[in-house]
């Protein structure tokens, strides 16, 4: 099976068995890592551009090892250094890029539909890097990746994915893989921070961590960005305080206690510690899967860049 | 006589007195001269066979902008004017919320000659319902309208504030003026789709579509606190439709339109962050753009406007959150109405009065010799000739005017006019 386009827009419309796939060629690559060795010949001769119109250091350096790794030459533009603040439009920057005969560019935005806009535009392989609160598709992939080799599985598993769902891409991307995938996914928060219509994607909703996490294989939290307390704007102002929001919502020991006994704690970083997770809880090495979730992140990427790349040399 | 003009053989409707029957159609100078089975022409006149074509009075829109003053990248008057002759609209009434607004009788006189220039269109000005459109204090209503302004609205933008909306329908009511209102309660707006399953999956920020009803209901009780009268934009949900429709029941003021988008198309058309279907108010779920068709067939809605709203490329190449709202819809504004005649949801009767004599009505643009919207003896002879079940594509990029950035881009529709006469002066075809 291959990817629906040249493109990784999101996980929408990906069919199970490319899910899995991405996930063997990524285990793959997980276990290369582990032995210390590289697969510089994969991608020698690519140009991968990183293009981030957002503050990222976790995901950039993902993609940068991952490009390096694999013998790609990198290259990072961030907005605060580029042309884009001094006026440039994203299609402009679009154009210049083509010029420069990028093969793969991987796109952070603010705004949702931003690595679409691009993807019509430009000749590379665009990677969906996080675009608004649409979606984060290999941040969904690296967490299925971590999942499955600890659970051996993702079908039949529950996933509790806790906090702010209504302006999270990575929970959408969760959401979309999980049920793809035959995991049972459970939303829990506050209703202010459950996007309307969510539960037409095949999740059930609860409002109490107490019954979102009875019995679960699973606990994602998600950050919860501190503009949802102190800002005035559309999405500002939805939870009165963080110390509310970790009182009903914030997971700790006690809480993660209804979960199953071996159930695992991930969080896509970065964290809120004391808001949306005990630091205890995020350090228990018994409990929290949070450090390997970065490590599958790499690999997980050199398995998109490995597979988009084929395609791109096809397409010549 | 030289400027004689004899459209023959045509299917003449006059939805205003039912008329509809195959005849000759006489146009001498700028007016009708007669119609009917045996009329005939003079020597020298051009004379025009209508064979299989519908003759109906030219199209009243009561809803567009253009971009002129202010926003000549998007749309002059002029260019604006060659789209509505190629789209069989003959009176345009213009939205105050150029730069400057239309919140001074110079602006006004100064849009409508404008668009007498043009020789193509009438512009009707709507004025300004507040200075500067800013939604603080209220314009000049009495001179505005001595200087020909119909209504008072402003525009894209709702009139917020309840205290404002009272007093803008009070003052108003003094001179026998309508308020027009963008119904959108502005608190719960600022969104780019329709709050749903599909905004949620395209992480787009939504409106719900309660921000509509809730400003009709309040505007309605503000009708009956003041005794003013109202006139709603672009309706797009069943339940505003439903309010309306109660609230003509018993008797107040209230009148209102929609425009193509609402009955055409639903929130699927914004897939793949498709930016020329980001509109104000969005797109709606289909049980919305189905209640919307029921309204229009049973009468609750009264006119069918295209909400012409012109934008550039560089306006709409954007994130679909940052792109700017709005389609161009005078072209096209014909052949979507007709779609609904295609797929037997309205009479063809009805559907070309939605166009033609009940716009004109709303805001008695129909008075006088000169009036709109009417095939009569004497009549100015503003005409629109169109064959019916021709069809074509629209394509955004070959549409006539300036702007290009039409929701309906693909859309294979059947309709299409061959021809255009404004005051006599064939203007198109």
């Amino acid at each position: 099976m291959q990817l629906p386009g040249r493109h990784l827009l999101g996980i929408e419309g990906l069919h199970p068995a490319i899910i899995s796939n991405l996930l063997d060629l990524a285990e793959s690559y997980a276990l290369l890592n582990r032995s210390g060795k590289t697969r510089r010949d994969v991608l020698r001769g690519r140009t991968l551009i990183n293009l981030f119109f957002e503050d990222s250091t976790r995901t950039r350096t993902s993609f940068e090892l991952a490009g390096k790794r694999l013998g790609a030459d990198v290259i990072n533009m961030s907005v605060s250094t580029s042309s884009v603040s001094k006026g440039e439009t994203l299609l402009d920057t679009a154009a210049t890029l083509n010029a420069m005969n990028c093969d793969l560019l991987v796109v952070r935005h603010k705004s949702s539909g931003a690595p679409a806009l691009l993807a019509q535009k430009v000749d590379a392989a665009v990677i969906n890097a996080g675009d608004g609160m649409h979606e984060h598709p290999t941040q969904a992939l690296l967490d299925a990746l971590t999942i499955r080799r600890h659970k051996g599985r993702l079908e039949g598993l529950t996933v509790a994915i806790c906090g702010d769902i209504a302006h999270s891409r990575v929970a959408r991307s969760n959401i979309l893989l999980l049920t793809t995938m035959g995991c049972t996914v459970r939303l829990v928060g506050p209703p202010v921070l459950i996007p309307t219509g969510i539960e037409q994607f095949g999740v059930t909703i609860h409002h109490s961590l107490e019954s979102g996490l009875r019995d679960a294989d699973i606990v994602m939290a998600l950050r919860l960005q501190t503009e949802r307390m102190n800002g005035t704007g559309p999405g500002g102002g939805l939870i009165p305080s963080a110390r509310e929001f970790f009182t009903f919502y914030g997971l700790d020991a006690d809480k993660l206690a209804l979960a199953k006994p071996d159930a695992l704690v991930m969080h896509p970083g970065p964290m809120n510690r004391g808001v949306e997770i005990a630091s205890q809880l995020a350090d228990d090495p018994a409990r929290s899967v949070i450090r390997e979730q970065v490590e599958m992140g790499v690999a997980v990427r050199m398995a998109v860049l490995d597979t988009l790349s084929r395609r791109a040399i096809r397409n010549v | 006589m030289s400027d004689a003009t004899l459209i023959a053989n045509a299917r003449i409707i006059d939805p205003a007195t039912g008329h509809d029957a195959i005849g000759n159609l006489l146009i001498q100078g700028r007016n009708i001269a007669d119609f009917g089975a045996d009329v005939t022409a003079p020597d020298g006149a051009t004379r025009i066979d209508a064979t299989g074509l519908i003759l109906c009075p030219g199209l009243v829109d009561i809803r567009a902008s253009f971009g002129e003053p202010g926003y000549e990248y998007r749309e002059t008057i002029a260019s604006a004017a060659r789209a509505a002759s190629a789209g069989g609209v003959t009176t345009i009434a213009a939205l105050p919320d150029n730069t400057p607004p239309s919140d001074d009788a110079t602006i006004v006189r100064a849009l409508a000659g404008a668009g007498a220039a043009t020789q193509r269109i009438t512009i009707h000005p709507y004025g300004a319902a507040t200075r500067g459109c800013r939604g603080e204090t209220i314009a000049e209503y009495g001179l505005l309208a001595r200087a020909g302004a119909i209504a008072f609205t402003d525009g894209a933008r709702a009139i917020g504030p309840a205290a404002l909306m009272r007093r803008a329908l009070a003052y108003a009511r003094g001179f026998d003026m309508m308020i027009v209102q963008h119904p959108e309660e502005p608190s719960l707006a600022g969104g780019a789709a329709t709050e749903g399953a599909r905004a949620t999956l395209m992480g787009l920020p939504g409106i719900p579509a309660c921000a509509e009803s809730l400003m009709v209901a309040r505007d309605l009780r503000l009708v009956e606190l003041t005794g003013g009268a109202i006139h709603f934009a672009h309706v797009s949900t069943a339940e505003s439709l439903d309010l309306i429709r109660r609230a003509k029941q018993a008797g107040l003021r209230v009148t209102c339109d929609t425009a193509p988008p609402y009955f055409d198309l639903n929130e699927t058309a914004i897939g793949d962050f498709r930016t020329y279907a980001k509109l104000s108010p969005p797109l709606r779920p289909e049980a919305d753009r189905r209640a919307v068709c029921d309204a229009l067939a049973d009468g609750t809605i009264d006119a069918i406007a295209s909400d012409h709203q012109p934008r550039d490329a560089d306006d709409k190449r954007l994130p679909f959150a940052e792109a700017a709202p709005g389609g161009a819809g005078l072209a096209t504004l014909l052949a979507i109405t007709l779609a609904q005649v295609h797929n037997q949801s309205l009479p063809l009767m009805t559907a070309l009065s939605l166009l033609t004599n009940r716009p004109a009505a709303l805001f008695g643009l129909d008075q006088g010799e000169a009036g709109a919207g009417r095939i009569a003896r004497g009549r100015c002879a503003d005409l629109c000739l169109f064959a019916l079940d021709r069809s074509w594509r629209i394509e955004a990029g070959r549409l006539p005017g300036k702007a290009q950035n039409t929701p309906f881009d693909g859309r294979a529709v059947e309709g299409v006019v061959v021809g255009t006469w404004k005051a006599g002066l064939r203007v198109f075809g």
